[in-house]
């Protein structure tokens, strides 16, 4: 294909290969480090409005297969890699990276100094680009950039619009979608688990209704603060039945109980971070996706207790409610990809919800015993 | 959790001599561990036989025991400092098993010594084949069907039940050896019957065949914490079935999707928790490139080569963090050495691709059985980093040093496709060269794959780079495919050739184009977080990340690749260049590709540009960094290689000029050198026909030595009787040598002396002259020396003296020299002089004291070794006597001749020291794994012309008590001379012949000299095999067979002294 160029809003720009789709593409440059799982990454609907980089150089080797995608439709904005793979060896392997862009309408760059782009964004954090042909001039592009507010509207853009059911025979969990990575359900479906899958705006009503002995609170991309319909559910939902929030609804909880999230510079995206939890001394290596955290300070005026923390630069990575049975972490218990250290808390959050019938049960007999 | 404080003092064990299998990763690793352990507060003990490491210096530890890793000597050492805890996980399988054996006695017990890193119960679980399997099958991970079987039969049965191919492995030995795959009950049989005498407890484990499958390799780590993470994952080339030290190995994996990297992970992790390791651990994987069915290989509780390779690849230094962990702290409270801000407990993320590519004897050994397998024949590896695959593979390739700087091989042009196709089958050491050579031929990449197993992913990259010679040989020197090329790694050579011209116009090209490479740095995490290490590879990229400073710089080259007359021995010199240069003040920066070395440890230098050693490449680092001066002296013959092209380029040379070197490398320079210092040397010639050739020996006399000029290590280099002898000599390799004249020399028999010395062109110190066992014949690289020197007069000693202080000072040479001398007729005879550090200067340095490669660069910058308080003539003379004695690693190397003679063939070395010669020699031919007992047999089958000389040996021999067996004309002189002797037949005969008694295991040694003729010659060769395989002792020198009897013979008399004797420490 062609040759394309990256701009970001900082001024500088990249020369590349295009390759995927050849349209044109505005959206918030970040970067992940993982070395494999490009094909979750770009199915991860936590990457809406975003243009990925791949800090790994070789990216399209295995191909892309019928059975590694977190959603169905990518959200992802566009893809940056210094070289993609067209003769791809895996046996599950059925397109190619750029065939299935194509056919995605995602455009990707080629050839680029993904590690010099690293380090720009690791300087000035995130920013806006955008992936374009050659015929704009770099001013142009810094001009269209300027003028281009991006989307806050992602949540919408990724949830479910209707819900629907993945039937199971244990624990009936409502499912919060914000922008579901597969993996989340998979990990409930392989405990047994009934789920019903509600789009973001579903209220703590309608949520009531379908008796849920658990809600999940998914993944999602952007700023938790542009969900405030969904803040306003979980406030209303926290005490009632036990809960378990993943990176956006790990942010949300925080903000339904009165703590505060805020952007970070270039967030944490990769297979590799460690994060330590507070109970028992330990450290998990982690898979994250996320460019906002909870504020730490924020935490002081609220019920919820810090449980976990990432190793190297302390943000918050989990979050307890010291009340309820309420609990949740910043990154990616269920993996895909990453490594699955912690895939134990999906066995926790059911644990929870043991817990919480037993309980019901002991005070619904107590309440009996009473009258 | 903090570090333990109920400990004071602990024993760190070294891995010993390099052998195959176990090279300078260990010094890297143990080396690391000193300075993690000092580091923590540790009074550090080291137990290490092997001088020419970097981590015997006294800097690294704070006590060093350069004696024989035996139980022997370690209850020595323990009782005499009485360490609280050993830590034995870091010196490689040696340290494991030495470990294992210590725990079988109740030296341990005794004196309360902890075992750090690994619990023994562990460590048997991880190598015991059965309790191996037992503990897969708890954890519920697949292993390949097997038994372990302890006698022929029951592997043969086994393997009628499974089916054929299965694989050999004898358990407790290491890098594969005595193992392979067999194809059929013969191959079974013959390969289980090595590999049990080879397996100390016995045994084999028959493994079902799953060749075919990826090889993947996981290095993990754990803490007491339980904390386990992966450092990093690699993908071998080539699929199961050749060694992964024999393998190309890519990390990290390439064609692994995350769903199978994770399966892999989970296992990885599984199994280092469930052994309980504190430290590193390497898991081997094989994954069904079809499905996701994995079997895990083998587990190795220990840090290991691929743990160096895994260090090296990602810049997370797991020996040293094992070191810590072993004394209780865990990763999450140590610090990532490479950011200096993030924590150890994470998993590298790269953001290149590295590829290692090994380096195998058989530029030495070219009649071995070259086939790869299950057995590592390696003897050392490069690793080449790069932004894509192929600059990775290429870079590689040229960091080799091998024949070619390219994927291209001449002598593979010209054979038939059905050679092609066979070698395809069977891998051997070109088989990277051979596919390239397959892929010119327009072989389809799936015929390649279906030949080979090998993944199309990498097939694919091959062809890729075929394709695009084409394309630059169709457009000669033009701007974008010559940018594509270099993207891809093309060297120069290979531009060169393709094109038609040479590398300086190609070069000159590039300059003129700016299509320079930029460099990148190695910092664990992918760019995400600040660092700051020093440590640089090149890429054809946008942006350069190596910040030049305007301090002054000097630039070291290393040694590349540890191979056979080119080991650990100048990486430890290149070490102490750097460390010179550091106190001097100088930025030193070093260049070298080894990724088993100390000085590819980014903390050692100030700048570590980790690159392939050819000319382009180091020109590259050169422009970029524009140092006062280059050091070429202690990189061996690599560094001295390059001299030519720098100075082309005018680089200048530090230390002894390009001119001098010359002096002493061209033959006729030479020559006149020495005839106008009046230094005596053999008679001799340089020629390029076999007339002359002919003409030159009639005119000296035979024997005459016979060599080609500029090699290194005495490669084609024979001892030449007679003309027929001379002429097929002449046949056979002048072809291969026919850019370089032969040098044919008088050859004088007699002892070698062997001179190192710094100079600054004034003064000429010498802190040993050292005499070897062996005369003059065996290669100074196999011979045992002695230092100080034992026979020779003062008058001789002050011959050698004053000969190298002549020619250090007519040469103006500026840092170190070596001089080998042959004595005859009381005249000592200069037969070679190097102009660079020499094999000798470690175990020079750690004996006398005196630390030569730092001298030496000190010399090399200008400073006057006056000034340092040193005067010219023979400095230092402790107590005691001190020899080295080589390590060979014969019984990996299957077909290889073990005779000894002009080409060196030994792959490493060990020192042994005491008050006297003998028992210094004890200590030696223990350290080196002689088993030295007291009565027994002795085979005795030398040629006509020793046969009066073996005489005396003969005798001692029998006056100690040994039954001594002999061929007939051998047994014969025996007889005659009234001693008595059993005569065995020849090779061949029918009944209890002479291969019979060796394989029977009724002699202990074997005295054996090369006989000419084709006949016997073949007849040599197979008692010589036997016997090594059989780890029976065959002496091919009969000085050899003399200091072996002198030393039983003094064991005999005084054998309770050798029980009561303290060790001695330097």
């Amino acid at each position: 294909m062609s040759l394309k160029q990256l701009v970001l809003e900082d001024g500088s720009y990249f020369v590349g290969e295009g390759f995927g789709s050849d349209s044109e593409s505005i959206g918030e440059i970040v970067f992940n480090t993982g070395m494999t799982g490009y094909q979750e990454i770009i199915s991860d609907p936590s990457y809406c409005g975003q243009i990925v980089t791949f800090t790994y150089p070789l990216v399209g080797n295995y191909g892309i297969n019928r059975d590694d995608f977190e959603s169905v439709d990518p959200a992802i904005l566009g893809v940056v890699v210094k070289e993609h793979c067209d003769t791809p060896s895996n046996f599950r392997s059925e397109e190619t990276l750029d065939q299935f862009l194509e056919a995605k309408d995602i455009p990707g760059i080629a050839g680029i100094d993904t590690r010099k782009l690293t380090k720009i964004i690791r300087r000035h954090g995130t920013m806006k680009a955008m992936i374009t042909s050659m015929d704009r001039p770099v001013s142009e592009v810094l001009e269209i950039l300027n003028q281009t507010k991006l989307p806050i509207d992602q949540v919408s853009q990724v949830s479910t619009i209707k819900p629907y059911v993945v039937p199971g025979r244990g624990c009936r969990i409502v499912l919060m979608d914000f922008g579901m990575k597969h993996g989340i359900l998979r990990e409930l479906t392989k405990r047994d688990c009934h789920v019903t899958v509600v789009p973001y705006d579903t209220t703590a009503q309608e949520i009531d209704r379908l008796k849920p002995d658990g809600i999940m609170l998914t993944n999602g991309p952007g700023d938790p603060k542009n969900v405030p319909e969904a803040i306003e559910t979980i406030k209303e939902l926290i005490g009632q039945v036990p809960v378990f929030g993943i990176c956006l609804g790990h942010q949300l909880i925080a903000l339904a109980s009165g703590a505060d999230t805020a952007k970070m510079k270039f967030g944490h995206r990769g297979s590799n971070q460690p994060v330590k939890d507070l109970k028992n001394g330990k450290t998990y290596i982690t898979s994250q996706n996320h460019g906002y955290s909870v504020s730490r300070e924020s935490l002081e005026a609220t019920d919820l207790e810090l449980t976990q923390t990432s190793l190297n630069d302390e943000s918050v990575e989990g979050l307890a409610h010291r009340l309820h049975p309420v609990f949740s972490v910043q990154y990616h218990p269920e993996s895909s990809p990453g490594p699955e250290d912690t895939e134990n808390l999906f066995d926790v959050f059911l644990e929870n919800i043991q817990a919480d019938k037993k309980q019901q049960k002991e005070e619904a007999t107590c309440l009996n015993a009473q009258i | 959790m903090p570090k333990r404080t109920d400990l004071n003092k602990i024993l760190v064990i070294g891995s010993g001599p390099i052998i195959i299998g176990q090279a300078a990763e260990f010094d890297y690793s143990g080396t690391q561990a000193c300075q993690a352990l000092k580091e923590e507060g540790y009074e550090v003990i080291l137990a290490n036989s092997n001088p020419a490491t970097i981590m015997t210096d006294y800097t690294f530890a704070d006590e060093v025991y350069m004696e024989p890793l035996t139980v022997e000597f370690m209850t020595k050492i323990i009782r005499k400092e009485q360490p609280d805890a050993i830590l034995p996980t870091l010196g490689g399988q040696t340290g494991l098993n030495l470990a294992m054996e210590l725990s079988k006695t109740t030296i341990l017990e005794d004196y309360g010594v902890e075992l750090l890193g690994t619990r023994m119960e562990a460590i048997e679980q991880a190598e015991d084949r059965a309790m191996f399997r037992d503990l897969m099958h708890e954890l519920k991970q697949p292993v390949p069907e097997s038994t372990i079987v302890s006698t022929v039969d029951a592997a043969a049965a086994f393997a009628q039940e499974i089916g054929y191919p299965v694989i050999v492995r004898p358990a407790y030995t290491m890098g594969g050896t005595g193992g392979g795959m067999c194809d059929n009950e013969k191959e079974l049989r013959e390969i289980t019957r090595n590999g049990l005498s080879l397996s100390p407890v016995d045994q084999c484990l028959i493994e079902k065949n799953i060749a075919g499958f990826k090889e993947v390799e996981y290095e993990v780590m754990r803490d007491k914490s339980d904390h386990a993470i992966v450092v990093c994952n690699m993908e071998n080339f080539d699929p199961v079935g050749i060694h992964t030290g024999d393998s190309i190995v890519v990390a990290p994996s390439q064609t692994l999707s995350d769903r199978e990297y994770q399966m892999l992970r989970n296992a990885s992790l599984k199994i280092i928790r469930a052994l309980g390791i504190e430290g590193g651990c390497n898991v081997q994987l094989a994954l069904d490139p079809d499905s996701f069915q994995y079997y895990v290989i083998e587990v190795n509780p220990r840090v290991s080569r691929s743990s160096a390779l895994a260090s090296k690849a990602t810049g997370y230094p797991i020996a040293k963090l094992a070191a810590k962990i072993a004394v209780g702290l865990t990763l999450d409270e140590i610090k990532n050495p490479v950011t200096g801000t993030t924590y150890a407990c994470f998993e590298p993320a790269l953001d290149y691709v590295v590829t290692k590519i090994p380096r195998w004897p058989f530029d030495k050994f070219a009649k071995g059985n070259r086939t790869l397998g299950t057995q590592m024949k390696a003897t050392g590896e490069i690793m080449a980093i790069g932004r894509n695959f192929e600059e990775s593979l290429l870079k590689g390739v040229r960091s080799l040093e091998g024949k070619t700087e390219e994927l291209y091989l001449a002598s593979l042009a010209d054979l038939p496709d059905d050679v092609i196709d066979q070698r395809l089958v069977k891998a051997d050491d070109e088989r990277i060269f051979v596919l390239a050579e397959a892929l010119r031929r327009n072989r389809t990449l799936d015929e390649l794959h279906e030949l080979t197993g090998i993944d199309l992913f990498f097939l694919n990259k091959l062809k890729k780079l075929m394709d695009l010679e084409l394309v630059i040989q169709t457009e000669g020197l033009t701007y974008q495919p010559i940018k594509k090329a270099k993207q891809l790694g093309f060297s120069d050579a290979q531009l060169a050739r393709l094109i038609g011209t040479d590398i300086d116009e190609v070069y000159n090209y590039r300059m003129e184009h700016q299509i320079t490479p930029v460099y990148k740095m190695v910092d664990t995490c992918a760019g995400e977080f600040a660092s700051e290490t020093p440590y640089y590879y090149s890429s054809y990229e946008d942006e350069n990340e190596s910040v030049i400073s305007d301090r002054k710089k000097v630039l070291v080259i290393g040694s590349g690749p540890i191979r056979i007359g080119q080991g650990v021995e100048f990486d430890y010199a290149t070490v102490h260049s750097v460390l010179a240069l550091k106190e001097m003040g100088y930025e030193a920066i070093i260049m070298n590709n080894n990724p088993e070395t100390v000085s590819t440890d980014f903390s050692v230098s100030d700048k570590l540009y980790f690159e392939p050693l050819s000319l382009e490449d180091v020109m590259h680092v050169i422009e970029l960094e524009k140092p006062e001066g280059v050091i070429v002296q202690f990189g061996g013959q690599t560094a001295i290689n390059l001299v030519d092209g720098l100075n082309r380029r005018g680089v200048k040379i530090l230390g002894t000029t390009m001119e001098a070197i010359n002096e002493t490398e061209d033959r006729d320079l030479f020559e006149q050198l020495l005839n106008r210092l009046e230094i005596a040397k053999p008679g001799g010639e340089s020629v390029t026909s076999v007339e002359e050739a002919v003409q030159t020996a009639r005119n000296i006399g035979y024997p005459v030595v016979v060599r080609p000029s500029y090699v290194l290590g005495g490669r084609a280099m024979e001892i030449v009787y007679g003309e027929e002898e001379l002429l097929s000599y002449m046949e056979e390799t002048v072809k291969d040598y026919s850019d370089h004249p032969i040098l044919v020399d008088k050859y004088l028999t007699g002892m070698e002396i062997e001179v190192d010395a710094i100079s600054d062109g004034e003064t000429v110190v010498i802190p040993g002259i050292m005499e070897h066992i062996e005369r003059a014949g065996v290669h100074s690289g196999d011979s045992m020396a002695v230092y100080p020197s034992q026979r020779i007069s003062k008058e001789l000693k002050q011959q050698c003296v004053d000969a190298t202080v002549k020619i250090a000072r007519e040469l103006n040479m500026q840092g170190l020299i070596n001089i080998q001398f042959v004595v005859n007729a009381d005249t000592a005879y200069v037969i070679e002089v190097n102009p660079r550090a020499s094999r000798t200067v470690p175990f020079l340095s750690k004996i006398t004291g005196i630390t030569m490669a730092n001298l030496a660069t000190k010399a090399i910058l200008g400073k006057k070794l006056t000034d340092l308080g040193y005067n010219t003539g023979v400095a230092g003379c402790p107590d005691g006597v001190y020899v080295k004695v080589p390590v060979f690693s014969f019984e990996k190397l299957r077909s290889v001749d073990t005779t000894l003679g002009p080409e060196m063939k030994s792959t490493g070395e060990v020192i042994g020291y005491d008050r006297t010669l003998e028992k210094a020699l004890y200590k030696g031919m223990t350290a080196a794994g002689l088993k030295i007992p007291v009565e027994g047999s002795v085979l005795l089958t030398v040629a006509d012309k020793d046969k009066e000389e073996m005489l005396g040996i003969a005798r001692t021999f029998h006056e100690l008590g040994f039954q001594l067996y002999a061929t007939i004309g051998t047994a014969d002189a025996i007889q005659s001379a009234g001693i008595p002797v059993k005569t065995v037949s020849k090779v061949g005969a029918t009944e209890m012949n002479i291969i019979d008694i060796i394989q029977s295991g009724k002699v202990q040694f074997v005295v054996n000299t090369l006989t000419k003729g084709q006949q016997s010659r073949s007849d040599g060769f197979r008692i010589r095999r036997t016997a090594v395989e059989h780890g029976i002792a065959c002496l091919t020198s009969l000085d050899t067979a003399n200091a072996i009897v002198e030393v039983i013979d003094s064991m005999s008399f005084t054998a309770r002294a050798i029980g009561n004797r303290e060790v001695t420490q330097t």
